[in-house]
């Protein structure tokens, strides 16, 4: 069963015209969102996107835009109550993480 | 610092870039009890692998190189994946945070990996110019960049470590599968001992409180009040906790709605209704209001920060979805509490 989250929420930004087709967004993305099909990428099913951003950090022709970050309430309650970011573990070497 | 027990290190090896720790690729008793241990949340943040380069086998000039975070779980994967094989294993410094996680974070990102690449003078030990990647560090790093900075390719291997040798012997091509991350029922049975150890301080602190606070009547302090329905409502709070910390996860595809904050709303709802058919919750109708706030609010409240263990929730829906729930949990909190106070003064 492929999980899906809330619909119509995700930043995901693609620009065709840049694309070069070299296929990185296909490889790196853990849901399948992209697909390569005659020489370009192509989004398939853009509300599988977590915007983790692993799409565009690697893609070298910069098609891609997404604003990257984690889906974790805990983090976004951190980040709200001191005013930062929403990153996992919280600041650095903090001992409250979510994640280990 | 923890982690002193170094049992996977079975040996030293010699090359141009000096000598070299090599590793084990079975786990042993004391690396499952750590793993046991790390999965109930003990010493989680202090379960680290020093930085640096392993040997699996008997690495030469030709031999692939892994690249690893510094965290025990993700490092003892892929060793355990490298059985039989003659490789290199680069551990990043990731503070001690799994792949996916420092990823996120950048901690395990493009610098650290070129800084890597000199440090342990990755120039000198191989004849090649390529790194295996796990593909869930791919959110920090950016391959092309490794490249131009430091004159390695990055391949991404597969999602799992244990993929790896078909990976290889595809010709280091993943299938669809191997490049999708999960979230079976397995994975999230593998997430309940920390769900519920993660909230576990609090949920005993309100039940130790609510016990101590019932003993408040009409008719002033009685310990045997505090006792008899102070333990009856910590109970339930206590049920409270363990529906939405083993049932949240373990249910999470079947409980209606995509918002974790609604699934969780309707499996408190669901307890509710158990304790209160069962004659458990009793018949004051204040009281019964009360736990129809609290248990589903609690339960919203435990589903929603199930997110961030998550396989695919994005930043930009859970912010979505709390900007409804957190004001509903904090409303039915408040009147559930108020409510629950009023019926012990009747």
């Amino acid at each position: 069963m492929k999980e899906k989250y809330l619909k119509n929420v995700v930043t995901l930004e693609f620009y065709l015209d840049k694309c070069t087709g070299c296929g990185m967004c296909e490889t790196v993305c853990p849901h399948s969102v992209f697909k390569i099909e005659k020489g370009k990428a192509h989004i398939t099913e853009r509300d599988l996107c977590m915007e983790c951003g692993a799409c565009a950090g690697n893609c070298p022709a910069k098609a891609i835009k997404v604003r990257a970050g984690v889906g974790c309430a805990g983090a976004i309650i951190v980040g709200a109550l001191t005013g930062s970011e929403p990153t996992c573990g919280g600041s650095d070497d903090s001992k409250k993480s979510c994640c280990g | 610092m923890g982690n002193t027990n170094k049992k996977y290190i079975i040996g030293v090896i010699d090359t141009e870039a000096g000598k070299m720790p090599k590793v084990s690729t079975t786990l042993s008793v004391a690396d499952k009890w750590g793993t046991f241990k790390v999965r109930w949340s003990f010493n989680r943040m202090d379960y680290r692998v020093t930085p640096g380069i392993y040997a699996v086998g008997n690495p030469n000039r030709d031999s692939l190189v892994f690249v690893s975070a510094n965290y025990k779980l993700s490092f003892d994967v892929l060793r355990q994946s490298l059985k039989g094989m003659d490789a290199y294993i680069m551990v990043l410094d990731t503070h001690g945070i799994n792949v996916w996680c420092a990823a996120g974070k950048g901690t395990f990102g493009t610098s650290e990996v070129v800084n890597r690449i000199g440090f342990v003078e990755l120039k000198k030990l191989v004849n090649h110019r390529n790194i295996i990647l796990p593909q869930l560090g791919a959110p920090g790093v950016s391959a092309h960049e490794v490249k131009r900075l430091s004159g390695f390719s990055v391949i991404y291997g597969p999602v799992r470590a244990v993929d790896i040798k078909s990976f290889i012997n595809a010709g280091m091509k993943a299938s669809k599968k191997m490049r999708q991350v999960r979230f079976s029922i397995y994975d999230r049975l593998l997430l309940v001992p920390m769900e519920i150890m993660s909230g576990l301080k609090y949920i005993l602190w309100g039940a130790f409180i609510t016990v101590l606070l019932s003993g408040f009547s009409k008719t002033g302090y009685s310990t045997n009040t505090a006792v008899i329905v102070g333990a009856h409502s910590a109970i339930i709070l206590i049920l409270a906790y363990l529906t939405g910390t083993v049932f949240g996860p373990l249910l999470l595809p079947w409980l209606p709605g995509r918002s974790f904050a609604f699934k969780g709303g309707i499996l408190g709802f669901v307890l509710f209704a158990i304790l209160y058919f069962t004659g458990f919750m009793g018949k004051d109708l204040i009281e019964v209001i009360a736990w129809g706030l609290l248990i589903p609010g609690i339960n919203s409240f435990i589903l929603m920060n199930f997110t961030g263990a998550s396989t695919y929730t994005s930043l930009s829906g859970v912010r979505k979805e709390m900007r409804f729930a957190v004001p509903l949990q904090a409303i039915s909190a408040f009147i559930g509490i108020v409510l629950y106070v009023v019926s012990r003064f009747r």
